[in-house]
């Protein structure tokens, strides 16, 4: 991936290499992607044996019965987020300077959706049924909505970033593909319109999946209509994290390749956005978390402190997600373009982590509490082909994302430093 | 069976209620449980997080008495009415509340095995097939051939012995009657001390309707639990009504 001067090793790489741009040589490109090809063959390992020999290759169990996959699932499709308000905000509110990041945010979202739908597929105990939910599907539940959104978000993802691939100079000598190519393009803001829309849903089923939980009130939640309030809050943290994630995912690839990948002003906006955004939502995280405490809790007859007399659990984890990992990075991102830029992705990450923390407290904390007064805390620590198969899934995303950025022009602004 | 047979005998709403002062502790209705229901004896890597029981006898001690008191708490799934939280979480209608009986069903046969129901389930009372369940060279023999051993991959729960409500169905039908009545499942008829009692919530003159006055676990999250229960003894009481959140001070032995 490192910029070097180009050289010409293979006329096969050089051929689909773009135009104008410059790549490493295939040899320091194979040296880049060794390591990761190694990890995504453990993680692969890892995922037979569960598929072999079933899930007691995990250390979850029968009160832990989600465990580090669902909570890094939450995490990452919060962070792909950023492909559908992105979108959004390019193809409806005009925000053009996105046009230098939107082909890395929709490559970054499919990644991001199909890593996480290759690990559920694997957590689940019988992958072979999951068309049951399209057969029998129960309209009650979120993880219909989240399975029928998901699915549909992935094939448009995947449809919005084909013109990109179409592109490439040897695909665009076949007369046919150029035509496919730019009739689809045509089709690119209804796609992001439809994105957009399942997006909005399972970003939010996802967090209806516990606010919806009355048997766990530690994650029940107060409703609007069917759905509870997590569902609005998962919607807008994935809308506040997107830019966030896309603003990290940029800059490290400048970093790697050592190029100036898009304008500085680029990272601003996508700061701005996202710093707004976070404003919005730790604000009414914060209102939803004092009516959660005072009210819903009480009513099921938990006292809400008590959830936080279990160590490492205690009530410093809140205060970390909604002070440190909330207000000081929606503050510090809306300062963007009066502090230094190159300092942004420090914000940046301080909001990913919060998203995640939010992802874990409700995943693990939940699972943790006992509901039953004799019951036990309970913990939990993965396996290794827990952490393999995900660690295979990060590296299949690195893999990916690296082939396709040699390939294909995924910034459109890319200049030689 | 069809929506006319549904509409022509009145809904029983089967539920227990387990006398805690009689209960003893002694398991017969957790071995009677798992013969009945072809549970896979425990493999050598199993523990009482990831084994099946669809019944478990909870050790419960009072310390705070005046002279130590203990209570025995057989729990299984509480068949909850209102809400049920398993049954609306399932994404293909895995699980469902039986109208004609009150009985919350569970199918194997489709189920995904995503686990969302026991993430729902507020008494953990479900349990997943985390590898193959296998019997011992020769135990096969005790299968009981009226139900279905469990493959992995799937969640498994109490269903008040389904295989002796239908062969109460059955035995109705043989005389031409559409109602199962009043059946015996297999915890009930081991338990030596007649600790537990099973009938419909909805006859009036039945044996629950006599029971007196009983409690529920977690009464609070609004379930309406089918499953309840009566004792003498005030810290019982007491203990079902607070939720599991504060750090309990009893013991506790699955």
């Amino acid at each position: 991936m490192a910029d070097m001067a180009w050289v010409p090793t293979t006329m096969l790489d050089r051929k689909f290499v773009p135009r104008g741009v410059t790549r490493c040589t295939p040899a320091r490109f194979s040296l880049w992607l060794t390591p990761w090809c190694l990890l995504l063959g453990l993680g692969l390992w890892a995922a037979y044996l569960c598929l072999r020999d079933g899930l007691l290759h995990t250390n979850m169990d029968n009160r832990f019965a989600f465990g580090l996959w669902i909570f890094l699932d939450l995490a990452i499709i919060a962070f792909g987020g950023g492909a559908f308000f992105s979108g959004v905000l390019l193809y409806f509110f005009k925000l053009k300077e996105l046009n230098a990041v939107i082909r890395s945010a929709v490559l970054i979202g499919f990644l991001c959706y199909s890593g996480a739908v290759t690990v559920l597929a694997i957590d689940v105990g019988q992958p072979l049924r999951a068309w049951f939910t399209f057969w029998h599907p129960n309209a009650h539940s979120m993880l219909t909505e989240v399975t029928f959104c998901i699915t549909l978000y992935l094939c448009v993802l995947a449809v919005e970033y084909l013109p990109v691939l179409l592109r490439n100079r040897q695909f665009r000598k076949i007369p046919s593909f150029l035509v496919f190519e730019w009739e689809l393009h045509k089709l690119i803001p209804v796609l992001a319109g439809i994105g957009a829309f399942l997006s909005f849903f399972h970003q939010g089923s996802l967090g209806g999946l516990y606010g919806v939980l009355r048997g766990r009130p530690f994650a029940f939640r107060e409703s609007f209509g069917i759905w509870p309030t997590t569902f609005f809050l998962f919607v807008l943290s994935a809308m506040a994290v997107g830019p966030s994630f896309l603003l990290i995912m940029t800059r490290v690839a400048e970093w790697v390749t050592r190029k100036r990948l898009v304008l500085e002003s680029v990272y601003v906006r996508l700061a701005r956005v996202s710093g707004w955004m976070l404003t919005f939502y730790v604000l009414l995280k914060s209102i939803d978390t004092m009516v959660w405490l005072n009210s819903t809790s009480r009513r099921g007859g938990f006292l809400p402190w008590e959830y936080y007399s279990w160590e490492p659990f205690g009530v410093w984890i809140l205060f970390v997600e909604i002070g440190l990992f909330g207000f000081v990075p929606a503050l510090w991102l809306m300062r963007a373009g009066k502090v230094n830029t190159s300092w942004l992705i420090a914000p940046a990450l301080l909001a990913c982590a919060g998203v995640a923390l939010n992802r874990y407290v409700l995943t693990v904390q939940t699972l943790s509490l006992a509901t039953l007064p004799f019951d036990e805390f309970l913990s939990y620590t993965p396996s290794w082909q827990e952490v393999a198969v995900f660690g295979g899934v990060v590296a299949y995303g690195v893999i990916v994302y690296s082939v396709l950025y040699r390939y294909t022009r995924l910034f459109p602004q890319e200049q030689e430093r | 069976m069809s929506a006319t047979q549904k509409t022509s005998r009145t809904p029983r709403r089967y539920g227990m209620v387990i006398d805690l002062d009689r209960c003893t502790g002694c398991g017969a209705c957790v071995i009677a449980c798992a013969a009945e229901n072809n549970v896979a004896p425990g493999a050598a890597r199993e523990n009482d997080r990831n084994s099946i029981s669809l019944l478990r006898v909870f050790t419960l001690n009072n310390p705070t008495a005046a002279g130590r008191r203990t209570a025995f708490l057989p729990m299984m799934c509480m068949q909850c009415e209102h809400e049920t939280p398993c049954v609306t979480v399932c994404p293909q209608q895995a699980v469902e509340l039986d109208v004609l009986s009150g009985i919350v069903e569970q199918m194997p046969q489709r189920c995904l095995g995503c686990r969302y129901c026991m993430t729902a389930c507020p008494y953990h009372a479900r349990s997943f097939n985390w590898g193959d369940p296998s019997w011992p060279a020769g135990m096969e023999a005790t299968l009981n051939p009226a139900v279905a051993p469990r493959m992995r991959g799937v969640v498994e729960k109490c269903d008040f012995c389904q295989s002796r409500l239908h062969a109460a169905q059955d035995a109705a039908a043989v005389n031409g009657s559409l109602d199962p009545g009043i059946y015996t499942p297999a915890c009930v008829e081991a338990c030596p001390t007649q600790a537990i009692t099973f009938g419909d919530w909805n006859d009036p003159e039945g044996a629950l309707a006599k029971s007196g006055e009983t409690f529920a676990w977690l009464e609070g999250l609004g379930t309406q639990p089918k499953v309840r229960y009566r004792s003498g003894q005030n810290w019982l009481h007491e203990m079902a009504e607070r939720g599991g959140a504060a750090p309990a001070k009893e013991e506790r032995h699955g």
